[in-house]
């Protein structure tokens, strides 16, 4: 026996919970949220790459190993990717029409004297609003095909033709209504990212120029307010495209009916929600899409950040 | 004792996150008032009023089993196909199928003993989809079908009658269309949803062969499409009505002049326009081909992951097989169907006069059924094609072509996984 150890020894779950505990209260606090994201994001994501190695027609525990067929078949079918041309064209329509849009509506609002609250929050609202409800109104109320649709209406008083929005594709008048919904949704938030980002440029340098004779509008925009705006803009145009390859709730309630969807301005994700969840319930097939799909916002988005020099220290 | 601060959150995440794994599925087991096991049923969202209290109440009346009717509006086909992967999903339901993916996945059960004596009794054409390797996956609840309505009066005013070849059709939905009111309103998407494989059933021809071949690799087809695209060209359509096709609204609302719909528009139809309409089948697209009607029929099926997979059947037995009283209800008391069963079908007073007549002819003489071998993937990859031929003007051959290959490589992956 040794009398001579004064110390009493620390129990082992002692040492685990940390001094005062803070290892316990680590994971009591953080647990929850980490189990959370393993269970309903690690988890299906995994699963979803096993999915996709399988032939599974409706059933999440298949037994058909089939390799890389589904893969193959994914790139080769020319409705998946005529999808990824879909979300190609809408992100070079959206992009640019939100961040001059939105920049605008900042620039707007930054000069206002008075009642800039106001014309903020306005602008601000139909950020607010939920896609699904949107794309409804922008369907049945705004551009229907009918004659007392509100743009056939306006366009009556001009005596022209009605005009079936969402069902033209030549010219393909539907990309109007996709672009002008989430235009409206989303501009306004991006004009609060503009308007923080102004209101961070010191008026110090604004005094500068105007001493160094330049003049106020272009000028002053093209060589002070750009330039500070530039962490701003690359935020927000990652958001922007990372948002677009997201489309799906506007496409989905814009055009879908009963019995499927067009084949045209299907984005990925609404062809890959007919794939695996659809009536055919294919989920080795969705899943090697979704894997794909996968792959190809990384690698978009690592480059773009790369390019951009997204987390530069800024000088 | 003091409870910290900390104490109590902490308690208070434990005690959240236990409770929210708690397992209310809307579904318990065994028979808690005596009236056996309890089943879950689940309905798609019919539009037509009282139809929901009427199956609650069939399900009320049931006394060997405790029914719950579960009405679920929304994506029903894909809510099923989701719930059939798991146990929390429904023990009896309908549905437009079973697809034949569940039913080789063997998801749905095998209902061929429930008809014993009564197999005769059900319209054969609805019954043969419902069908695969001679065995019988659902019991056809109703009849549905659809076809083309027309306004009598605009068409007499335009000294045309009822078109019975697509010719025809073409040439009055040009003429009837005015600056007011289209010619002719097929679906918000062209008529590629809607008419799917109507068309090609038209032109004598058909989606797949009783021997699981492509069933229009011919040139017929081709003719056939191409003068859908004339109606689109001409701008004899009405595209985005505020309600699809599957409503009668933009018909009775004056909006178009013919309209293709259901039989289950047919009440709403009279009442709004008298006697100021008739019925038509899609007219005949190739030289002495018959016009054709699509007959389907929802069935209620059994799911394979059923605790009480005896106590479904045998209520799905009584109700569809058994209670003819309940059967001939549901098909006339609310929306319009023809009972699936012959011997009802026959004795439906508001089936013999009129239009409802004429359409119980079609369904008889021109009905065709899409084959359980014409599965999702197929129909997407026509409906595609058949979209860029009406709205784009592709070229009818060349889509064609790459879905016949395309359909070709679907049916043989079906066969070989039945082998």
């Amino acid at each position: 026996m040794n009398a001579g150890s004064t110390r009493p020894r620390e129990r082992p779950w002692r040492r685990l919970a940390g001094s005062q505990n803070r290892t316990l209260w680590f994971w009591a606090f953080v647990g929850p949220f980490a189990l959370g994201l393993i269970v309903f994001t690690y988890v299906p994501l995994g699963w979803s790459v096993y999915l996709s190695f399988f032939d599974a027609h409706n059933t999440v525990s298949p037994t058909d190993f089939v390799g890389f067929d589904n893969y193959t078949s994914m790139l080769k079918n020319d409705a998946f990717t005529d999808s990824l041309w879909t979300f190609v064209v809408f992100t070079a329509f959206i992009v640019p029409t939100t961040y001059v849009l939105s920049l605008s509506l900042a620039l707007m609002v930054n000069r206002m004297r008075r009642a800039q609250a106001f014309f903020r929050s306005v602008f601000f609202l139909p950020a607010a609003c939920s896609y699904v409800v949107a794309a409804l109104i922008w369907k049945m109320s705004i551009f229907n095909g009918v004659r007392f649709g509100l743009a056939n209406t306006v366009l009556g008083w001009f005596g022209a033709d009605q005009t079936a929005w969402l069902s033209t594709t030549d010219p393909p008048w539907y990309w109007l209504v996709i672009v002008t919904v989430r235009l409206w949704l989303q501009a306004g938030f991006y004009m609060i990212l503009f308007l923080a980002g102004l209101q961070r440029i010191s008026p110090t340098l604004y005094e500068a120029a105007a001493v160094d004779g330049a003049r106020p509008g272009w000028q002053v925009l093209r060589h002070i307010t750009l330039p500070q705006l530039r962490a701003t803009s690359v935020a927000v145009v990652l958001l922007l495209v990372i948002n677009a390859f997201q489309a799906f709730d506007e496409f989905y309630n814009l055009l879908s009916d009963s019995r499927g969807y067009p084949p045209y301005a299907r984005p990925p994700l609404v062809y890959l929600y007919y794939t695996a969840l659809g009536q055919g319930q294919n989920l080795g097939l969705g899943s090697a899409g979704a894997v794909l799909l996968a792959l190809i916002v990384a690698v978009v988005t690592i480059g773009q950040a790369r390019w951009f020099g997204l987390g530069r220290k800024e000088d | 004792m003091t409870i910290s601060r900390r104490t109590l959150l902490g308690t208070g995440a434990a005690v959240g996150l236990l409770s929210a794994c708690g397992s209310n599925t809307g579904r318990d087991d065994g028979g808690s008032d005596g009236k056996g096991p309890k089943l879950s049923q689940w309905y798609h969202q019919y539009g037509e009023d009282g139809t929901e209290q009427a199956v609650k109440r069939y399900a009320d009346a049931y006394d060997k089993a405790d029914v719950s009717v579960q009405w679920r509006p929304g994506n029903y086909d894909e809510q099923t196909a989701a719930a059939l992967l798991t146990k929390s999903g429904p023990d009896v339901f309908e549905v437009n199928g079973p697809t034949l993916d569940q039913i080789q996945g063997g998801q749905v059960l095998d209902l061929t003993d429930l008809f014993d004596g009564a197999k005769d009794d059900f319209n054969p054409v609805v019954l043969a989809p419902k069908t695969y390797d001679g065995r019988i996956w659902s019991v056809p609840q109703v009849v549905d079908m659809q076809l083309l309505y027309y306004r009598k009066s605009l068409l007499s005013d335009a000294g045309r009658k009822p078109p019975t070849t697509l010719d025809e059709l073409v040439d009055t939905a040009r003429e009837l269309t005015t600056k007011k009111v289209k010619g002719l309103f097929l679906g918000n998407d062209g008529g590629s949803g809607a008419l799917g494989g109507t068309p090609l059933y038209a032109a004598g021809l058909q989606l797949v062969t009783d021997d699981g071949k492509v069933g229009f690799d011919d040139p017929a087809a081709a003719v056939a499409l191409a003068h859908l695209r004339d109606l689109y060209e001409d701008k004899s359509l009405l595209l985005g009505a505020p309600s699809d096709w599957s409503d009668p609204s933009a018909f009775v609302q004056g909006l178009t002049a013919m309209q293709w719909s259901g039989l289950w528009a047919l009440p709403a139809v009279k009442k709004a326009l008298g006697d100021d309409f008739g019925v038509a089948a899609f007219p005949s697209a190739a030289p002495g081909a018959k016009p054709a009607v699509p007959v389907g029929a929802y069935g209620a099926a059994v799911s394979a992951r059923s605790a009480h997979k005896q106590a479904a059947k045998d209520f799905v037995k009584w109700l569809w097989i058994e209670k003819t009283d309940y059967q001939r209800d549901f098909a006339l008391s609310y929306g319009f169907h023809i009972p699936a069963r012959l011997s009802l079908a026959k004795k439906a007073a508001p089936l013999t006069e009129g239009p409802a007549a004429d359409a119980v002819r079609f369904s008889t003489e021109n009905g065709y059924a899409e084959p359980l071998r014409w599965t999702p993937a197929s129909r997407v990859a026509y409906q595609d094609a058949l979209s860029r031929i009406i709205k784009s003007g592709a070229n009818p051959e060349s889509e064609l072509r790459s879905v016949v290959r395309k359909v070709s490589a679907e049916l043989d992956r079906v066969k070989k996984k039945s082998a």
